[in-house]
Order: structure tokens, then C-alpha cells, then sequence
């Protein structure tokens, strides 16, 4: 992946150029480093030095996520195609095409996994320099609009279960859920009055319970 | 299978070249042994084990029409 070539020259100028030239890139799109500067010898022929220069190409974050989905994709014996669009930090990619259900996974659990090392890839270049900490992109992955789909799942089952808690006074201990599926049970249920929702238990395990006020 | 943990575990370390995947096979079960460079060992495992749980996750699905555990062991 590291696409990097050094090279020599007689002027730093001149290496660069030809660098550049070489790996197919502008100077935005490369990280410079300087090795050796030229100097000049006696009568500019003897004991003169030549540049030397590195070139290495920046990655696209999101170009070398996708690239990384789609041979995990494929490894995974899957025919997929991958939608994606941007929206400042967040990059929402989306695997369209057939027989997606492996991927996603026993609610969900697979296309989780995937979307957490896929944020680590996305970001990789970023932990070489910390000092960037706002560009971090944040990957969501979503396949055959099941995300969509499970946050209806999720209002529904939250109002049934609010009902419940209603009629009968007593508490319901929903199953355990990750962190943003817990925040659609919440968020649907913020504006109830007579009940409320509360999450308890430690991360894998952490769960929402709903209760009267 | 074996060639899916080997792209899980480039993508994610410093050192790729030095990313290692031997398969063994027993009866019931497919054992995958991981190796990376040392320094690259937390880049695999992450903290509380949360990245080797995700590759497991991930390589246990493409594993579904295999009909065998798949048994990844990071190696030191």
C-alpha cells in the first residue's frame, strides 16, 4: 500500500519533478521528504552532490477503505457493490447486491465488526500524526438498507414495550444493544410522559430498561 | 478463509509485509494461525481484544458454509 519511490538528481527540484512524475501524483498529493540537499562542487564538477528526495503518496482515506471492503467483500465469496457518499466527517458506504445477509449478520453483529476495522482503516494515516485529531472520518456501513430498517424495528418494539410498562406498572429490561441502538430506544421515548428509559449493565451487555416516572 | 484474515490483518498494521497466515485443519475445525510483527501485535488485538473479536466476527461469517469452527490464534 505504501506507494513510495526515492530519487536522485542534480537539483532537489529537479528529483522532485521527476518523483512526482513517476508515481502519477501533484505535489498535494504526496508527502515530501527531503533526504540529501545538492550542493556544488569545485568549478560545478568536482566533488558536487546530488538531491535525493522521497516521495510517498497520500492515501485517500476513503478510497483505501473501499478498496479494503471490497476485497474482504470478495474474500468473503460475496458479489457486492459499494454506494458511497460524504457528508463532512461521516462517510456513509452502503454494500449493494445479492445474498447480503452474511454480511450483516445476527442482528447485525457482522456489518458492526466490519464497520469498526473499517473506521480503524479509514483513519490509519491519522494515527501516524496525531496532530490532525479533527480529520478523523467516521465510516458507516450499511447493507441492503438493514440500518434503516432495524431503527423501525426498534421505534416499533420501543412503543410496544412503552405501551406494556403502561398498562401493567411494571418495568421491562430490554435485550442488550450497542450504544446507537440504545439511542433510537431513547430518543423515541424522550418525549413520554409517564414513562421512562434507563440503560443499566456494562458494555457488551449494557441494556435499556423502561419503567414508569 | 485464510486469505481474508490475511487482508483483515494488512489493512490494519504498520508492517504488512511481515503478516503471516498458516491454516490447520483438524477434524471439526479450521485453525488459522496469525502472525504479525511484534510492535504490530496491539494494531491486531486492539483494546480488551475488541479488534481480534471484530476479525473473528467478520472471518466466522465468511466461514457460515464452511460447516466448521474457525479457530483464529494470534501468535507471539
Amino acid at each position: 500500500m505504501n506507494n513510495s519511490i526515492e530519487i536522485t538528481a542534480r537539483s532537489v527540484e529537479e528529483a522532485l519533478k521527476k518523483a512526482l512524475q513517476k508515481l502519477n501524483l501533484t505535489e498535494d498529493e504526496a508527502e515530501i521528504e527531503i533526504m540529501e540537499e545538492s550542493s556544488k562542487g569545485f568549478l560545478g564538477i568536482l566533488g558536487g552532490k546530488m538531491a535525493k528526495v522521497k516521495v510517498t503518496a497520500k492515501l485517500d482515506p476513503l478510497l483505501s477503505t473501499k478498496k479494503f471492503l471490497t476485497e474482504v467483500t470478495g474474500k468473503m465469496g460475496l458479489v457486492a457493490e459499494i454506494n458511497s457518499s460524504c457528508d463532512g466527517e461521516y462517510a456513509k458506504m452502503e454494500f449493494i447486491g445479492e445474498n447480503l445477509g452474511i454480511l450483516i449478520g445476527r442482528r447485525g453483529d457482522t456489518l458492526d465488526a466490519l464497520q469498526y476495522l473499517a473506521n480503524l482503516v479509514a483513519n490509519k494515516q491519522n494515527q501516524l500524526t496525531p496532530n490532525n485529531e479533527s480529520k478523523r472520518m467516521r465510516i458507516i456501513l450499511d447493507a441492503e438498507g438493514y440500518r434503516q430498517r432495524r431503527e423501525e424495528t426498534l421505534i416499533r418494539l420501543a412503543q410496544k414495550m412503552a405501551d406494556r410498562v403502561k398498562k401493567t406498572g411494571r418495568k421491562v429490561v430490554l435485550e442488550p444493544m450497542n450504544p446507537q441502538e440504545r439511542r433510537i430506544i431513547h430518543t423515541a421515548l424522550q418525549d413520554e410522559e409517564t414513562v421512562q428509559t434507563i440503560s443499566e449493565g456494562t458494555e457488551p451487555f449494557r441494556r435499556i430498561i423502561i419503567k414508569e416516572r | 478463509m485464510e486469505e481474508l484474515v490475511k487482508i483483515l490483518a494488512e489493512a490494519l498494521v504498520d508492517n504488512p509485509e511481515e503478516v503471516q497466515v498458516l491454516r490447520r485443519d483438524e477434524e471439526d475445525k479450521a485453525i488459522i494461525e496469525l502472525r504479525v510483527a511484534p510492535e504490530d501485535m496491539g494494531k491486531v488485538i486492539g483494546k480488551q481484544g475488541r479488534i481480534a473479536r471484530a476479525i473473528r466476527t467478520v472471518v466466522r461469517a465468511a466461514a457460515t458454509h464452511e460447516n466448521k469452527k474457525v479457530i483464529i490464534d494470534i501468535i507471539d
